[in-house]
């Protein structure tokens, strides 16, 4: 197992962080010993082990559709890095 | 009353009901404290004007029959707290002004409590010594340049320096029970859906829980008790029976059973470690209890899996953080450039590695290999423990494979830092309760912890087991004070 730079990039990319050459080969080196530890799993047989998704033994409980936080919208942009009273601002999308 | 810090939270508690204390002398008792103590680097924020005004007005109208009547709390900056900055630890949240309050801080200030401040923390949680925090490293009041562990590092440190009577922390792979066992004081991890996730800053969804840290088992019952509540903000959330647990705490123990899991015994453990485990299960037994070994044959893939199940979920609840509803925003070309800077100037190292590593194992053709392998494997450490408590009551292990290292000494080296949680994460990954308590001192006179694992919604049982041990440890924090000049 051995992850590449090609493939720090990809990474990158999916993960919408910007990673520099210098950022990558670190993040390289690290990744590998990591992923080193984890290839232990590969030891253990698990074709007819179901996966668990939650440790909760219980069903999703059920409520009415209902509106509950009504004319937050003052709250919603409060922590906007940059706002216009109704919406957020974003660098420009359309020409 | 000069020394109201060292009182226990229940001392408090019955002094101010007794009116020997009124909520603005203890309020007051902790500020000034935690004013001396700011080498310890504990909090992020502080509120503490505001909770002095609070003080004030609860003593011109005690209700004095609340759990916590006046007693101010710092908990861990990881819980939302209306009106009152919560960064996580992070750059990327530096700024963020919680227009909510989270299900358990809420629990704590509907019983009396006061928010003293926020505490230090590793960021988003993702630490085992509170050195990836951006508000800097905290120190251990054992000893200068100590890590408090992590990563409710602020919180320990604040515990055990007496800064505030106890504390509310996270734990998502042992960020209580660790820092706990660093800093000589108890810390509870309840079982998931125990306490509601709703306002705390999201880490590994399938994990994470809030939980109680005190000087005292005690303490550690009553503060569960109040922030342990069904909640319908959260789905994991579960509706049980839950105990008076401070009421209902018992030492008498006689008759259970505990495990003694031979694949706890790691190699490279020291000899310390595995001294301070017999003298353990000497105690249990000097109080009645029967101890029987037992097998979790799945123990050494517990951290592997962990490796792949939180950074997987992590990278899914962290896309939130675009710079574009709140948080930091970075300057971009365009939106995508202004996406990829704010995350790489926003997030520090450990967390835009495990973003990495969690896109990876949920990236197309990797998803089976790694995330679904993980899963299948979870579920067998899960039945390790099924299989087990059909022989015992609950489970007895070290807390940690060290006491607490130095400053500096693993932030090279991120596999060494995560063997800190080899004992702690697999009673995360099978949603369990955990409870370290402070057990004894290594050569270097820095505290050592032992855990109790229950039953899942069994944390009455741990919690008695707890406090009959600490009765014949009679445990001493050896704190000097060394940071106040």
């Amino acid at each position: 197992m051995s992850i590449d730079l090609k493939t720090i990039k990809h990474i990158s990319k999916l993960s919408r962080i910007s990673v520099d050459e210098k950022k990558a080969e670190k993040l390289a080196g690290d990744l590998n010993s990591i992923f080193d530890f984890i290839e232990k799993l590969n030891e253990l047989k698990t074709d007819n082990v179901d996966p668990l998704t939650s440790v909760a033994e219980t069903t999703l409980k059920l409520r009415p559709d209902e509106v509950k936080s009504k004319n937050i919208r003052e709250q919603i942009i409060k922590n906007s890095p940059q706002d216009n009273e109704d919406y957020f601002v974003v660098p420009k999308v359309i020409e | 009353m000069s020394d109201i810090t060292k009182q226990s939270l229940t001392e408090l508690v019955e002094n101010i009901k007794n009116k020997k204390l009124s909520s603005t002398d203890v309020t007051k008792a902790f500020i000034e404290r935690s004013e001396k103590s700011k080498e310890l680097n504990a909090y992020i924020t502080e509120d503490f004007t505001s909770a002095l005004d609070k003080a004030k007005k609860f003593d011109q109208k005690p209700n004095l029959d609340l759990k916590l009547p006046g007693i101010p709390i710092a908990v861990k900056d990881l819980f939302c707290t209306k009106d009152v900055k919560t960064t996580a630890g992070s750059k990327i949240l530096n700024n963020f002004v919680p227009t909510y309050e989270s299900t358990v801080t809420e629990n704590i200030w509907k019983d009396g409590a006061i928010l003293l401040g926020k505490l230090n923390c590793d960021e988003f949680a993702m630490g085992s010594s509170n050195e990836t925090s951006f508000f800097g490293n905290v120190q251990n009041p054992i000893d200068k340049n100590l890590v408090p562990g992590g990563s409710s590092g602020g919180s320990a440190s604040a515990v055990a320096g007496q800064l505030t009577p106890v504390t509310i922390g996270t734990d998502t792979g042992g960020s209580i029970r660790q820092p706990a066992s660093f800093t000589g004081t108890v810390g509870l991890k309840p079982t998931y859906g125990s306490c509601s996730r709703y306002g705390i800053v999201a880490f590994a969804s399938s994990l994470d829980q809030a939980g109680p840290m005190a000087q005292n088992v005690k303490d550690c019952a009553l503060l569960q008790e109040v922030i342990s509540t069904y909640d319908s903000k959260d789905s994991t959330s579960i509706d049980f029976k839950r105990n008076q647990y401070s009421k209902e705490l018992t030492n008498n123990i006689k008759g259970k059973k505990i495990g003694i899991p031979n694949e706890y015994r790691v190699d490279g453990m020291p000899k310390e470690i595995e001294d301070l485990w017999q003298k353990g299960i000497q105690y249990v037994k000097d109080c009645g209890a029967e101890t029987i070994d037992i097998s979790l044959p799945h123990t050494s893939y517990a951290l592997p899996t962990y490796y792949i199940v939180a950074p997987a979920e992590a990278s899914s609840n962290l896309a939130r953080y675009d710079g574009v509803k709140y948080g930091f925003r970075a300057k971009g070309e365009n939106l995508i450039d202004m996406y990829e800077k704010t995350r790489s100037e926003g997030f520090g190292a450990e967390v835009q590695r495990r973003i990495m590593i969690g896109t990876y194992v949920l990236s197309s053709g990797y998803y089976d290999a790694y995330y679904l392998k993980a899963q299948k494997v979870r579920n067998l450490i899960k039945n390790d423990f099924d299989e087990a408590y059909k022989k015992v009551d609950a489970i007895l292990t070290p807390s940690t494979p060290s006491s607490a290292f130095k400053i500096g000494e693993k932030t090279n080296d991120p596999v060494s830092m995560y063997l800190n949680d080899i004992f702690t994460v697999p009673v995360n990954l099978a949603g369990l309760p955990g409870i370290s308590i402070p057990a004894g001192h290594d050569s270097k006179g820095y505290p050592l912890g032992l855990q109790i694992i229950g039953k899942a919604f069994d944390e009455q049982n741990i919690l008695n087991i707890a406090f009959a041990m600490e009765e014949k440890i009679n445990f001493k924090n050896k704190i000097t004070d060394w940071w106040i000049k």
